[in-house]
């Protein structure tokens, strides 16, 4: 059997990759520009034996996805800028309640109603700090739709194995963008599934007590093991607590889990790098203008080099500092008026190496606005 | 099934003050699904925020205790995936139609198959006695400190236009009656809705002068009345408690099981 071969928009390959990793339940709100996603879904998910339903708003949406994982099954929401806003309480929930699901952001342009229909990568804070209090948040982004694909699946699997919210950061370009997708033939990518409680009917089951190696297994709702569920700080039965002590422990438990996993959870693609003077980090729709700068350069002899990152957070900071540091300059390639360029100045020996090349006018960033940047470093003008 | 095995025995005692109407309708829910004998690990209990959200911890069932106003937005997502399951969400004031309010309507157009417990004691309690959409003009709270001049909902009126199938009221006086409601409304095959009021003699009873928990209790018993009774032709004022509406239609879950059947190429 060979590969399903597409034309698809991003969204579409996202939906792809969703279905691919066994989604069984979607809740959405229709938002410019990830409306596709929830289109498909409702066309493609019931077949499957899956559940789709279009809420009344991204609140309750996200809120349904919490409830459905609860009773065994992978969950996906999708939305964008203003619609995300919306979702942080249920994101701050999920993340206190360790409930695993996905939620995808097709990135526009803010703050509020902004630019619906044009392309911005100006939410990748508000994916790290949108939830109120101390917190840690995994998101992923993709900038082909091979990888938005491999992204989703990657996004599912995470979600399973940490019980934890992941949020998969596309933008307008690449969710509309329509490109070939190769969708791979069943078993090709590993798929994970949430681990689940071995203890026996009427043995006692604690829902929130880490095994040695972190992992906390889950029982289903409707299955032997009645347990509760809270956004209140929790012992290890789900119930409310304002104990210090454990407190403090779950705080660490919920950020340690993640940042203790940075290089685990890196994801990210070199080119160029090995014998590079100076380097692009790039990441999503802007990394394809960024690679397209490489390759044009190297062609005339240059030796520039790009790091094109697929996890943003937790931030793969060995890998940037691995990659950036003795080179002659850094160049942040991005669509917003700089929110990764100040995580890669705080992972490199020289931040006053890095430079930011961006644009905020709603237009997808060029070549051109790229070398403009890079000759000014240079010293060669523009 | 004695009582109280339905209750997980080592969160007692419980945190509402002493009068608190919420412990009325407690005990009413667990009589109603000891009535019905069901199985306590097929019962999903989600609250929201408040006072009315501790009752999930309470009992032995598979719980959960989510967001202020959004208790029927995660309800929709374990029903849904799970439609074998008995989702029953007991909800204050502010849960069901305030910041929920949305979601109450929502719930109650889809008819999907769960019970909404709207717990009406007038109040915010555990916030601190603030007004709510049910206080209505004239209450007194501690953000309505010259009389509350907000119109009041009626939960029973809201419930019935936004499509809910089931839709009854009474009071923590009436607590067999409740038992009653509450079983028949888990029985529902659609989106049921019983509101009780209860009494909160820590906020609303002394803010607006009702006195200590059993002069309010006393007090629903005086201000209510059956449906249609002749008591209601003679004193329009008065509040009618009973079954509202019960009807039959397609319910969401079952509809949707449609809906693969349609897209898996069969109907």
């Amino acid at each position: 059997m060979s590969r399903q071969v597409k034309f698809v928009q991003g969204n579409e390959a996202c939906m792809e990759g969703a279905l691919y990793a066994g989604v069984q339940f979607y809740a959405g709100y229709p938002i410019t520009p990830s409306s596709e996603i929830t289109e498909g879904m409702a066309m493609r998910l019931p077949a499957t034996g899956g559940k789709f339903i279009q809420m009344e708003d991204e609140i309750s949406s996200i809120c349904a996805i919490v409830g459905a994982s609860l009773t065994g099954h992978k969950v996906m929401t999708a939305t964008s800028g203003p619609g995300f806003s919306l979702m942080q309480e249920g994101l701050g929930y999920a993340i206190m309640a360790e409930i695993p699901c996905v939620i995808v952001n097709v990135m526009r342009g803010g703050p509020s109603t902004g630019l619906p229909t044009h392309g911005s990568q100006g939410d990748v804070m508000q994916a790290r700090w949108g939830v109120h209090g101390d917190h840690s948040i995994v998101a992923l982004t993709a900038s082909s739709h091979q990888d938005v694909f491999e992204m989703t699946v990657e996004a599912f699997n995470i979600a399973e194995t940490y019980r934890t919210p992941v949020i998969l950061l596309l933008d307008e370009t690449v969710g509309h963008m329509r490109e070939k997708l190769e969708i791979p033939e069943p078993g090709e990518l590993p798929l994970v599934e949430r681990l689940r409680t071995s203890v026996r009917e009427g043995v006692n089951y604690h829902p929130y007590l880490p095994r040695e190696d972190g992992r906390l297994p889950m029982s289903d709702f409707g299955d032997v093991h009645r347990y509760n569920v809270t956004g209140l700080y929790h012992d290890m039965w789900g119930f409310p607590t304002a104990d210090p002590k454990m407190v403090h422990d779950l705080i660490r438990h919920l950020i340690d889990k993640i940042e203790n996993r940075v290089n685990v959870l890196a994801r990210y693609k070199e080119y160029y790098l090995d014998d590079a003077e100076r380097v692009l980090v790039s990441y999503g729709c802007s990394a394809r203008s960024a690679l397209h700068v490489v390759k044009d350069r190297r062609l005339r002899g240059e030796r520039l080099g790009l790091l094109e990152l697929q996890t943003l957070w937790p931030f793969p900071a060995d890998v940037v500092k691995h990659c950036c540091d003795g080179k002659k300059s850094v160049i942040v390639v991005e669509m917003n008026t700089g929110q990764i360029v100040h995580e890669v100045k705080k992972a490199v020996d020289r931040p006053d190496n890095v430079f930011l090349a961006n644009r905020v006018d709603g237009e997808y960033i060029t070549p051109p606005d790229i070398l403009k940047v890079l000759r000014l470093i240079q010293g060669k003008g523009v | 099934m004695a009582l109280k095995d339905y209750i997980r025995e080592r969160f007692f005692p419980h945190m509402w003050c002493a009068g608190c109407g919420h412990g009325t309708v407690l005990n009413s829910l667990l009589r109603a699904v000891e009535q019905l004998g069901l199985s306590k690990n097929e019962i999903v209990m989600v609250s929201g925020i408040g006072c009315s959200a501790r009752i999930s911890g309470y009992v032995d069932f598979h719980s959960l205790h989510t967001l202020h106003g959004r208790a029927l937005a995660f309800a929709t997502g374990v029903k849904l995936s799970k439609p074998e399951l008995n989702v029953i969400v007991p909800m204050g004031d502010g849960d069901a139609l305030a910041i929920g309010g949305n979601h109450f309507l929502h719930a109650a157009r889809r008819n999907i198959g769960m019970t909404a417990i709207v717990m009406n004691n007038k109040i915010y309690g555990m916030t601190g006695g603030q007004f709510s959409p049910l206080t209505g003009v004239g209450g007194m709270a501690t953000t309505a400190p010259y009389a509350s001049i907000d119109r009041s909902f009626d939960v029973v009126e809201i419930a019935k236009a936004a499509g809910a199938t089931y839709v009854a009221r009474s009071t923590a006086f009436h607590a067999q009656e409740c038992t009653k409601m509450i079983h028949d409304a888990i029985l529902h095959d659609g989106f049921s809705v019983v509101e009780i009021m209860t009494q909160c003699p820590t906020y609303y009873g002394r803010k607006n002068k009702l006195g200590e928990a059993p002069e309010m209790i006393k007090r629903f018993k005086d201000i209510t009345t059956p449906i249609g009774s002749k008591a209601k032709q003679e004193n329009p004022e008065l509040i009618e408690r009973g079954v509202f509406v019960e009807k039959n239609l397609p319910e969401y879950c079952a509809e949707y099981d449609k809906i693969i059947e349609r897209a898996k190429g069969g109907a």
